[in-house]
């Protein structure tokens, strides 16, 4: 039942004209693990940065979440990635966070 | 293991090789897997990290060689190593609060506890008989007999009026049996005395400034320095005279201009000293300082390809190497000490994450993680000659390491 509404809800997602290109959603995945991962950790639990499993983000608004990867959180480590995102970009991630990086 | 050894050594001296018989006197009944060791130095070993899949590589740095690999150590995003006194052993601490004890003769794991939620780095003793954990779910510090890897000592890291726990960074060794360690959220230094190991006393520095990342010890053992990434400066305390509190230097190196965004944590340990200069990333500022340490001035400041991550000397002092990160983590840049400049930017590939010195410092070990190797270059002349394959490859731990104040 939770399984079939999470894939309905992916489903509009990987259809959306906003998303990035298969070939960038790999880089995107590998970015999400390996750079996101050194301060979250590579499985997502934590580190000095919060978890971001997706038990910790479902009950987060995703265009709020995606806001806080482009401008980052003033005062702590979180940066903007602006610079190396768009916004459709750190959405797809958002989205992928949430529904669990290995799903 | 007298009589063990005896028996060994009479065996080779009847001419018998150690390696056959080895089976029957070694191998402990917890680790029965572990192979034997051949007789010979640890000197020239050490290990690769291999994050994404939880194992180590033992390798050799005399013909770059790998020697095996080692599974099973966790959730190794982040990991750090130190090295037993005697050169045989690597303590691994995973991020997933795991501590491996590796051997590097045997080539296995010898022991393994799980002794956090979540971990940053650790320490091991002058006398070599502690290591200790820094923590930053619950935060605080473990210590640990290097020995059987039991608990000896914990100290939760409890700040404020509220009793809140922080999490711990710069966990580093100092003499004396001495652990000093920062307080990330607590803005605090401690520095813990294991002399008595059950009845660790511990000195508290608070306000020592915003959010310490990460810290270092001098190669002399004397000064303790962290990092803060809250604001614009550097915490040192003086171990040869801890009752003088601890002092701010390099205040607002960066104030007023804007800083540049930091998409990778810097990182700081004694490998900063070049003599008596020191070589820090700047935060948020594509620099790198140099300070001097006998009058904590600024003496320059170096500008390189990117926010500097690891900025290594040479162990003789003349150069340092710069890592950076995403999205210049392509590059390595050597700067001239003497010249006080970049003279040269090398691109193994992209994810440069660790580089590691030989002991003596004439070839350097480079992690680059998207290509799954590690290149080894001349110091002297800056070319390639040799290279090991590893999967997506991050911290590099030599055993020279064991010698060193600080590591």
């Amino acid at each position: 039942m939770r399984r079939g509404a999470l894939l309905l809800a992916a489903l509009p997602l990987l259809a959306a004209a906003g998303d990035p290109a298969p070939v960038r959603q790999a880089e995107l995945d590998y970015m999400l693990r390996q750079d996101c991962g050194s301060c979250h950790g590579m499985t997502m639990k934590g580190g000095l940065g919060a978890p971001l499993l997706p038990e910790f983000l479902q009950a987060k608004a995703p265009d709020a979440l995606a806001e806080v990867v482009l401008d980052g959180i003033p005062g702590t480590p979180m940066p903007p990635w602006r610079g190396l995102l768009t916004a459709d970009e750190a959405r797809w991630m958002i989205d992928r966070l949430r529904r669990g990086l290995d799903q | 293991m007298t009589l063990r050894r005896s028996l060994r050594r009479s065996l080779a001296l009847v001419g018998l090789t150690a390696a056959l018989f080895a089976p029957m006197v070694s191998a402990g009944p917890a680790f029965a897997a572990c192979g034997s060791a051949e007789p010979r130095g640890t000197n020239d070993l050490g290990i690769v990290i291999e994050r994404a899949a939880g194992r180590v590589k033992v390798v050799e740095n005399t013909a770059n060689a790998t020697l095996a690999t080692v599974d099973g150590l966790g959730d190794l995003s982040h990991a750090s190593a130190v090295i037993s006194r005697d050169g045989r052993y690597a303590f691994v601490f995973g991020r997933d609060g795991g501590l491996t004890k590796v051997d590097l003769l045997e080539r296995c794991i010898e022991n393994r506890v799980m002794q956090a939620g979540n971990s940053i780095g650790g320490a091991i003793s002058e006398d070599g008989r502690l290591v200790a954990v820094a923590n930053y779910e619950p935060g605080g510090v473990k210590v640990f007999d290097a020995g059987t890897l039991d608990l000896v000592a914990d100290i939760p890291a409890i700040y404020g009026p509220d009793g809140a726990r922080s999490k711990v960074v710069g966990l580093e060794d100092a003499p004396g049996n001495r652990f000093a360690f920062s307080l990330y959220d607590g803005g605090e230094i401690w520095l813990a005395d294991l002399s008595d190991p059950k009845n660790p006393q511990v000195r508290k520095y608070p306000n020592i400034g915003k959010q310490p990342y990460d810290a270092l010890v001098s190669p002399d053992g004397r000064f303790y320095i962290a990092g803060l990434f809250g604001e614009d400066g550097l915490a040192v305390l003086d171990l040869w005279d801890p009752d003088a509190g601890v002092k701010r230097v390099m205040d607002g190196y960066g104030r007023g201009e804007q800083p540049l965004p930091v998409f990778k944590m810097p990182h700081l340990e004694g490998w900063g000293f070049a003599g008596n200069l020191v070589f820090l990333p700047a935060i948020g500022r594509h620099e790198v300082l140099v300070v001097d340490s006998t009058t904590w001035t600024e003496t320059a400041r170096i500008p390189v390809a990117g926010q500097p991550v690891f900025v290594v000397a040479r162990p003789d002092g003349r150069q340092v190497w710069v890592n950076f990160a995403v999205p210049d983590y392509d590059k390595l840049q050597v700067i001239d000490v003497p010249a006080r400049k970049v003279t040269a930017t090398l691109t193994p590939g992209k994810g440069v994450l660790h580089l590691e010195f030989t002991p003596r410092g004439e070839r350097v070990w480079v992690s680059v993680r998207d290509t799954d190797r590690v290149k080894v270059y001349s110091t002297g002349t800056l070319a390639e000659v040799g290279e090991i394959a590893a999967d997506k490859p991050s911290g590099i731990f030599f055993t020279a390491r064991a010698g060193r104040i600080g590591f």
